[in-house]
């Protein structure tokens, strides 16, 4: 496996071996939200461009909009979530991943920070 | 988290921080929204075991004077109460709607009730201005109030004092509680079994402390209290019960008090003309529970439409019930869609999505009957 990349926006982001990206939420981010009730997802097969909103996350008190981190194609997303959103929660950067992604640059992903910097990142929020 | 929460403090805000609640803000205090469990497993707690919730913020109203006067601002019946019982009720404006809903005890000499922290200001004001010179009203600045609620509430209650564990529902009584002066009441908010506990706010921590230190007993913050009721049917002043909704509308018919409903004595309270014909005549929105098909949470302002796409109501609240396992919300629909299986639709985020009236409860009550 490769290493993990995170944005800002507490969202994680993983290069497969297939050159997918695996994108979820961190651990950080399920635990603000608290328990989640119900994900959407959108269509798979379909071109997003970056910062375009793309999930939403919805706990017992509050709404996440999870937003596309880098231009690319949607090329799967998580059904299972459809019935066990609470898989979000339990593991977030297991089965609770949400969508995989096929950029239109890979370069993109090498702007968003590594662990030990999203680590520094979440302690000075 | 526990960053410093603009508003006032109950207190128990040490006590909450210690054990790691999330505090925010809410009608002025900084409240515990959950704790380190979370809402989900706070909620499951109490419907399984007991949960102990600090409602302090909420005002505690003294009533002294000529008590029977209150039945000019309330449609409930105060002459009829005996002592010790207690009563829910509503304070009215002229056009039959609703300003807040109270608890009202009578204790020996004086009334004790209960308001919503938000409009407990509001309520003194329009109890003081109400009811004149007849009466002494005062809202406590220094108690707190203590909520015990849950099928063992009354096993944990009754080891610091057996005589409330046979506490009639919708009464008071005073005692002592490891020490300490409390007027008890079994009431609640949940629909379980349970409690609440008026005390001096000095005497709060000492009594929370030992009745966390039951077992059976978990500290529950106001989003499980929130989904708690919600499930339990029992509306929100200012959110599913405001000044536009009249107690006809909200399916409140019954804290109307017999006695004006038969005729038998004149109603004095304000909008008592509109509330005693819409008991004829019915209300052409009345509130209703509502159930998504699939696991969409209903949020309060979504508009809800017939099959022909006609708005024909709005959600009030809304939240995830987590002893049915899914959303559970209400709201106000046309009286034609309020019968329970009616399917409405809902829009969500451009999305239609399939919304069912739902009976209320959600989840049978489960009060102390003796």
């Amino acid at each position: 496996m490769s290493t993990l990349k995170f944005t800002q926006d507490h969202e994680w982001l993983r290069r497969e071996d297939d050159g997918s990206i695996t994108v979820g939420i961190t651990d950080y981010a399920q635990e603000q939200l608290g328990d989640i009730v119900y994900v959407e997802l959108p269509e798979a097969d379909a071109a997003v461009a970056a910062g375009t909103q793309v999930v939403v996350i919805e706990s017992v008190k509050a709404v996440g909009e999870i937003n596309m981190p880098v231009a690319g194609r949607i090329v799967a997303v998580n059904d299972r979530l459809a019935d066990a959103p609470e898989l979000v929660n339990g593991a977030p950067l297991g089965d609770g991943w949400l969508l995989r992604i096929e950029a239109d640059d890979a370069a993109d992903l090498d702007a968003f920070m590594d662990e030990a910097a999203y680590q520094d990142y979440v302690a000075g929020l | 988290m526990n960053d410093a929460v603009a508003g006032r403090s109950t207190a128990l805000e040490a006590l909450h921080r210690e054990l790691g609640a999330r505090l925010v803000p809410f009608a002025g205090y900084a409240m515990p929204l959950q704790y380190d469990g979370g809402i989900r497993q706070e909620h499951l707690h109490t419907r399984r075991a007991a949960g102990l919730f600090d409602v302090s913020h909420m005002g505690q109203i003294t009533i002294e004077g000529d008590l029977d006067a209150l039945e000019t601002l309330v449609p409930g019946d105060i002459a009829g109460l005996g002592l010790w019982r207690q009563r829910y009720s509503l304070l009215t404006n002229a056009d039959g709607g609703i300003r807040d809903d109270l608890m009202i005890t009578r204790l020996p000499g004086r009334l004790f009730v209960v308001a919503n922290a938000a409009f407990k200001h509001d309520d003194l004001a329009h109890l003081v201005a109400g009811l004149g010179a007849a009466c002494r009203v005062s809202l406590a600045e220094d108690r707190a109030l203590l909520a015990l609620q849950g099928p063992a509430a009354a096993a944990v209650l009754g080891a610091l004092e057996p005589e409330v564990a046979t506490l009639p529902f919708m009464s008071a009584r005073e005692c002592r509680l490891a020490g300490r002066t409390c007027l008890v009441n079994r009431c609640g908010y949940t629909g379980e079994d349970g409690f609440e506990i008026a005390l001096d706010a000095a005497d709060a921590e000492g009594l929370a402390r030992r009745l966390l230190a039951d077992e059976r007993v978990a500290p529950v913050g106001l989003g499980a209290r929130d989904s708690l009721r919600l499930e339990a049917g029992l509306c929100l002043s200012g959110t599913d019960i405001d000044a536009t909704t009249t107690p006809i509308a909200a399916d409140l018919a019954w804290t109307v008090a017999r006695k004006y409903r038969d005729g038998s004595a004149a109603a004095r309270f304000p909008g008592a003309e509109v509330v005693l014909d819409q008991l004829t005549h019915g209300t052409p929105r009345v509130r209703v529970g509502l159930a998504p098909s699939g696991r969409v949470p209903l949020r309060a302002g979504t508009e809800l439409v017939d099959t022909a796409g006609r708005v024909v109501g709005t959600v009030t609240s809304g939240s995830f019930g987590a002893s049915v396992g899914h959303p559970v919300a209400m709201g106000y629909v046309e009286r034609a869609c309020a019968r329970p299986g009616t399917r409405l639709e809902v829009a969500i985020r451009e999305r239609r999505h399939e919304v069912e009236i739902h009976a209320l409860p959600f989840v049978p009550h489960r009060y102390y009957r003796g």
